[in-house]
């Protein structure tokens, strides 16, 4: 189970009802199931993880987010949890706005870039990073729209998003303490909860 | 193909068939005194007979969905690649049962039944028909083999559109519902091949308004011509390309050479519609057009088919084909969009593959892979 996706979970009431954009194989739909006893629906265009997700017996819909997301009636769910995938949309704050009108509340998860190490990195080597969390190069990347922690925050206060609560995971692991301190340095994921 | 041999088919089957005495109401205000459902049966009904599934044809299908009739049989039923052990509809697992639709004319009553009240066949007299009389006849053959809820019920095309009726009109009776390359109603476009077909049909001096059998023809030329436009529509751009190009079959069209020339497609179709028109009544091929082109979801939820799948309690799974034209991805998407907007459980995939429509009938790896995922799913819960 990756960090984020397990800070996650505890701000899922159970029973409620769940949309995964970017759902990937179904892993946390499954956890969230057993766990939460959420009904989840996820989002996802591989196809491969698209048939492991389909096995586990979850609800998969192929779609592509980037070519909007309009089928989702306002408020048909509680939660619209979108991990790791901000950074891959075209229009990263037009699939916000989206979950927000679909959800009631939305966790989002994202990479951040403005990490110590991907500022050393490009600082001084002039590189884009390239890490075991970022193994891509700059033209291969699914990762389109890369932000860091202001970055973020600072649209939400574009948009009226209300931040109700924010947590980060460090890396390597002795930087829990600094990550919640500095999280615009030293987290290396952010998770938001946010809701309109 | 040993029937006997192959450890993935059903083997050897035997068309059963079972009398209702019953009259049953028609969608059209007319009742059928009694009627025949020719149907077989691949794998075991457990003890708790929670394990039965039902597949539902198509256009011009049958029964005869898997396995083999007789040993010297060359060719398996028309759904083998999906039915059997360990295919997608998983024979080591579920009961499955697969029948002849009333009207057709493979054993089931059909126009080239007796009519009890004349003694003479029905031929165009028949009754029309609608997905929903199919259901209904269809619950009563539920009731006969004990089944009081069927684990999935399952159809590609005009199959798929009587599997969402089924969820409609018999909610506690269906726990999962597979819709393959089908359509909430037909598009105007898919109207008009259907009118072209039916009045190849009606427009072949043979077919003596229907009443053929009487008169010992067969309007084998209309009916060959209307599957040719059928089968076209079937098949996508690209199939056809692949499969024919512009290759000759006979002649050349070098200079200087006048011979007739015939195109490898212009065969293949003629093959196609030849053999059809052998196989198939004209009567059931009109009266089958036509209830798929009655078919409409929604009518009688005041059009809405939100509004309409609301009645439904089950499970779906949706899957639609790239190239398929006839029923495309976009038809498929709006039975998920409103089975999301009604909030009910929905898995859609749609599948690249060049086959066009023709595609749900294909043994291609993805589609294997999604429906036999989804099965597994069916399997565990109950």
């Amino acid at each position: 189970m990756r960090l984020d996706l397990a800070h996650i979970q505890r701000w899922i009431e159970p029973g409620s009802r769940v949309l995964d954009l970017g759902c990937g194989d179904g892993e946390f739909l499954e956890l969230l199931r057993e766990q939460r006893q959420v009904r989840g629906t996820g989002l996802e265009i591989d196809e491969h993880k698209i048939t492991t997700a389909i096995s586990r017996g979850l609800n998969i819909v192929e779609q592509d987010m980037d070519r909007g997301l309009g089928n989702f009636p306002d408020r048909s769910f509680d939660t619209v949890v979108m991990a790791h995938a901000l950074q891959a949309v075209h229009y990263p704050d037009r699939v916000l706005e989206e979950m927000l009108r679909i959800g009631r509340q939305c966790i989002v998860t994202f990479p951040n870039f403005g990490h110590w190490r991907c500022r050393v990195h490009l600082g001084t080597r002039g590189r884009m990073p390239v890490s075991k969390f970022m193994p891509y190069h700059w033209y291969d990347t699914p990762n389109i729209h890369f932000c860091t922690v202001k970055d973020f925050e600072a649209l939400c206060t574009d948009k009226g998003i209300r931040i109700l609560a924010r947590d980060v995971v460090g890396s390597p692991a002795r930087e829990p303490l600094l990550a919640g301190a500095w999280p615009n340095l030293f987290a290396t994921t952010a998770i938001y909860h946010i809701t309109r | 193909m040993n029937p006997g041999r192959d450890s993935r088919s059903v083997g050897l089957v035997t068309p059963q068939l079972a009398r209702f005495e019953e009259p049953l109401l028609l969608a059209c205000g007319r009742e059928l005194s009694g009627y025949e459902l020719v149907y077989e049966t691949y794998g075991e009904l457990n003890a708790s007979r929670s394990n039965a599934v039902l597949v539902c044809h198509a256009l011009s299908g049958h029964h005869h969905a898997a396995g083999y009739h007789s040993e010297a049989d060359k060719k398996p039923g028309w759904w083998d690649e999906c039915i059997g052990p360990g295919k997608p509809i998983d024979t080591n697992r579920f009961f499955v049962v697969s029948l002849n639709n009333l009207g057709g004319c493979h054993g089931s009553t059909g126009p080239r039944s007796i009519n009890p009240a004349t003694g003479r066949p029905w031929g165009p007299g028949f009754p029309p028909l609608r997905a929903r009389d199919w259901v209904h006849s269809q619950a009563r053959l539920a009731d006969r083999l004990g089944i009081d809820c069927w684990a999935a019920v399952i159809g590609g095309s005009l199959g798929g559109m009587q599997a969402m009726r089924w969820a409609l009109e018999y909610p506690g009776r269906v726990r999962h519902c597979v819709v393959i390359a089908a359509a909430m109603k037909l598009s105007a476009q898919n109207l008009a091949f259907n009118e072209v077909a039916r009045q190849a049909i009606l427009s072949d001096p043979n077919f003596a308004e229907g009443h053929y059998l009487e008169r010992e023809t067969t309007p084998a030329q209309g009916l060959a011509l209307a599957r040719m436009v059928g089968h076209i529509t079937y098949l996508s751009d690209d199939a056809m390309a692949n499969k024919f190009g512009r290759d000759l079959r006979t002649g050349t069209l070098d200079r200087g050479s006048e011979s007739d020339v015939e195109f490898q497609v212009q065969s293949y179709l003629r093959y196609q519609g030849s053999q059809f028109s052998e196989s198939f009544d004209a009567n059931t091929y009109i009266l089958m057009t036509r209830a798929l082109d009655y078919f409409d979801l929604a009518r009688e939820y005041d059009h809405d088919p939100v509004a309409a799948f609301r009645h439904s309690r089950c499970s779906f799974l949706v899957i639609s084909f790239s190239t398929d034209w006839r029923f495309s991805p976009a038809r498929s998407r709006e039975i998920v969009d409103a089975l999301i907007a009604a909030d009910k459980p929905v898995t859609y995939t749609e599948i690249k593959a060049d086959e066009g429509h023709d595609a749900f009938l294909m043994p291609i790896p993805r589609y294997l892979d999604v429906f036999r995922a989804y099965m597994k799913r069916v399997g565990d819960d109950h």
